[in-house]
């Protein structure tokens, strides 16, 4: 027996961390879980409110400028049809939207953090043990005191699944960065570019697959996570898994399950399709 | 020729204690031991020299000799660790960054070994992008990329991107990249040495058609002799970080400083690079044409001398043809009084700029040494079997011989 007491009261020093937290800035966090809850409930609303057939084709044509194959296009199409079938539509819609947020707030957040790794090795140090901190805590983890923070519903949710989604758009892009050619840069300098310039002119440009590979990652990541925020109030495709399985019923839970995997398909797709033509020369794509 | 740039007391340390190792230069200790002693390496130790307006000035030495730091300390992409680079009487050395910047996209571009283009820009672009940096305007920055794209002969691939060219044409680009900035000192740091032996010969041909278009002042590294000599004007020797020699080709194939500078040239092709005034002797008779001066006078000099041959120059030393002892004689029994009737018809005299290599024919038909002229005519001397075979077949010794 390990003896009792070395035995460190994290767990009560954390409990009371965020009770401190709730008590003095309750009503920051929810001035900012307002903002976020505004756009998200302004995307569900037009997401909601578009015909079907229009969202159809507005996923075939975004899937066609991608990666200008009509086959591909087609595919994504009837991906979005068979969603309809199963009578999860609106469901879908909700995920989609949370998706869609949750996403964007990764790569707002995820895209500046590893440019300022690749910059920084001391940033680095700190930040890839919290990065595999956020792949590896079990989400109830920080489900809870999200939830205590901002209430039941929506944006813990959003909240939850940046945490579990970001890393990978973080680390393709230090990665990205740091894998851009040495003498191409010493070039860029031999010929007066300034910092500034070597980020948008060269490192930018040339990490631009590695960081379009990030941004898929964490699009599936994100996919993945909105239906285990679905537990703490999220509504969409994730509550009718947890329905199911809270009453056994199987086919309901296979279906919204299915549901799921045909939108994260139309999602990679896409992500690859514009992650391919991000690598203009033929050399990179020998490399993927 | 002025002075283009000016390399003074150029000192490079790496490490994370220069300043130690600076005090240790300055007592006169040396590299191995300095490293031994404190981890600091000395990269270039002290290089002095200059760079005239519109030479090629190559610097040559082995790998590791400090060549490529030395070119990476004039531009400041390495940060020397004392001594000043004079650019136009301006110390790049202290420059601040904008400065710096500016010099970089305006004076001074440079050409790199493994090319270094950008993978993401089409070869035009890539030409452009020193302009691009520099705020030049769309239109302006096309209209100058394709220019120096002409210049090396890739417009027609202007739309392509690197990958799709070989190595020698993504050379071209890396040239007309650098061109493009319009610079007046372009570093070409080993820029041919990745590409094979006739992609590099064509290469080192088109850097001089461009030099003399235009004469540009270039830097260029290279560990290869040969090239050395095909192209520079001048050469400076490097060895463990020290310039030991700085001088023409011809100056230091006849006088090498040191050992090592001498081991450079062993297996070197000559004949490629000394012409006849290096090895024209003027160890034979001369005769001046002139009042008084007949075919017996020469006859009694040659017999007096002991030699077969004798070359014929005016009063100003310009050359006027050979005689020899039976040419002599034969003219003598014609009753001619004249020495041109003695002429040996045969021998036409080289000029003094024609390289070995061309005239080892001329030089083994010659019944006797083959007379080296000047510009101007004058005389200069002989080139015989014997010397030329012994420069041919040299060791590393002086070719005066």
């Amino acid at each position: 027996m390990f003896p009792e007491k070395l035995n460190v009261p994290l767990g009560k020093w954390v409990n009371r961390f965020v009770d401190w937290l709730v008590v003095n800035y309750g009503d920051g966090f929810e001035a900012f879980a307002d903002s976020l809850l505004t756009v998200l409930v302004w995307l569900e609303h037009i997401l909601r409110g578009t015909p079907w057939w229009i969202m159809v084709i507005a996923i075939a044509v975004i899937g066609f400028h991608a990666s200008r194959s009509w086959k591909i296009a087609a595919g994504l199409a009837i991906a979005m049809i068979a969603i309809g079938t199963l009578g999860l539509w609106d469901k879908a819609m909700q995920t989609l939207a949370l998706m869609i947020v949750a996403t964007s707030l990764s790569v707002i957040i995820g895209v500046p953090v590893g440019i300022a790794m690749a910059l920084s090795n001391r940033l680095r140090a700190v930040m890839l043990p919290i990065l595999d901190t956020m792949q590896t805590m079990p989400s109830f983890v920080y489900l809870i005191p999200a939830l205590m923070l901002f209430g039941l519903g929506k944006v813990p949710a959003i909240l939850a699944t940046v945490i579990y989604a970001a890393p990978p758009v973080i680390r393709l892009t230090d990665l990205g960065i740091r894998l851009v050619d040495r003498e191409v840069l010493e070039a860029s300098r031999s010929f007066g570019a300034s910092r500034r310039q070597i980020l948008w002119k060269v490192q930018l440009p040339l990490a631009l697959p590695n960081i379009m590979a990030g941004i898929n990652q964490t699009t599936m990541m994100s996919i993945s996570m909105v239906v285990i925020a679905s537990m703490i109030g999220a509504r969409g495709l994730g509550e009718r898994v947890l329905m199911g399985i809270q009453r056994l019923d199987v086919g309901a839970g296979m279906e919204a399950g299915i549901a799921i995997v045909l939108l994260a398909v139309v999602f990679d797709r896409i992500g690859q399709a514009y992650g391919k033509r991000s690598q203009r020369s033929p050399l990179a794509e020998d490399k993927s | 020729m002025t002075d283009k740039i000016i390399v003074k007391d150029l000192y490079k340390v790496f490490g994370d204690r220069p300043d130690q190792a600076m005090q240790m230069i300055n007592d006169g200790i040396d590299k191995a031991e300095i490293f031994d002693k404190t981890g600091q390496t000395v990269g270039v130790c002290g290089a002095s020299f200059t760079v005239r307006e519109g030479e090629i000035f190559v610097v040559m030495g082995l790998s590791g000799s400090g060549k490529s730091t030395l070119v990476r300390l004039l531009n400041r992409l390495i940060e020397p660790t004392s001594g000043q680079v004079l650019y136009d009487g301006i110390d790049i050395a202290a420059m601040n960054d904008e400065e710096l910047r500016n010099l970089r996209r305006r004076d001074m571009a440079m050409v790199f070994q493994s090319f270094a283009l950008m993978p993401h820009l089409s070869v035009v672009d890539n030409a452009a992008f020193g302009l691009e940096l520099a705020g030049v305007a769309e239109e302006e920055r096309q209209e100058r990329a394709l220019h120096a794209l002409d210049q090396v002969g890739l417009k027609a691939q202007a739309n392509s991107y690197p990958d799709e060219l070989s190595g020698g044409m993504q050379q071209r680009v890396g040239l007309a990249r650098a061109l493009a900035n319009d610079p007046s000192v372009m570093l070409m740091d080993e820029a041919f040495s990745a590409l094979d032996p006739l992609i590099r010969t064509e290469m080192q041909d088109e850097l001089l058609v461009l030099q003399r278009e235009h004469k540009r002042t270039i830097i260029f590294i290279s560990h290869d002799l040969d090239e050395a000599m095909r192209i520079g004007d001048r050469i400076a020797i490097m060895e463990g970080g020290i310039v030991v020699q700085v001088g023409t080709p011809e100056e230091i194939l006849n006088n090498p400083a040191n050992d090592y500078v001498k081991s450079f040239f062993r297996g070197v092709d000559v004949s490629t690079i000394l012409t006849a005034k290096d090895i024209a002797a003027k160890r034979q008779v001369t005769v001046i044409e002139r009042e008084g001066v007949g075919l017996k006078t020469a006859l009694n000099r040659l017999r007096n001398e002991d030699r077969e041959y004798a070359y014929i120059v005016g009063d100003k030393l310009d050359f006027h043809g050979v005689i020899s002892v039976d040419s002599l004689d034969a003219a003598i029994k014609s009753g001619a009084n004249k020495l041109s009737a003695a002429f040996l018809p045969d021998i036409e005299p080289v000029s003094h700029d024609t390289q070995l290599s061309e005239l080892i024919g001329t030089v083994a038909h010659a019944p006797c040494g083959v007379p080296v002229v000047g510009d101007d005519g004058k005389y200069m001397g002989v080139i015989k079997k014997a010397n030329l075979l012994a420069t041919l077949d040299r060791e590393g010794d002086g070719a005066n011989g």
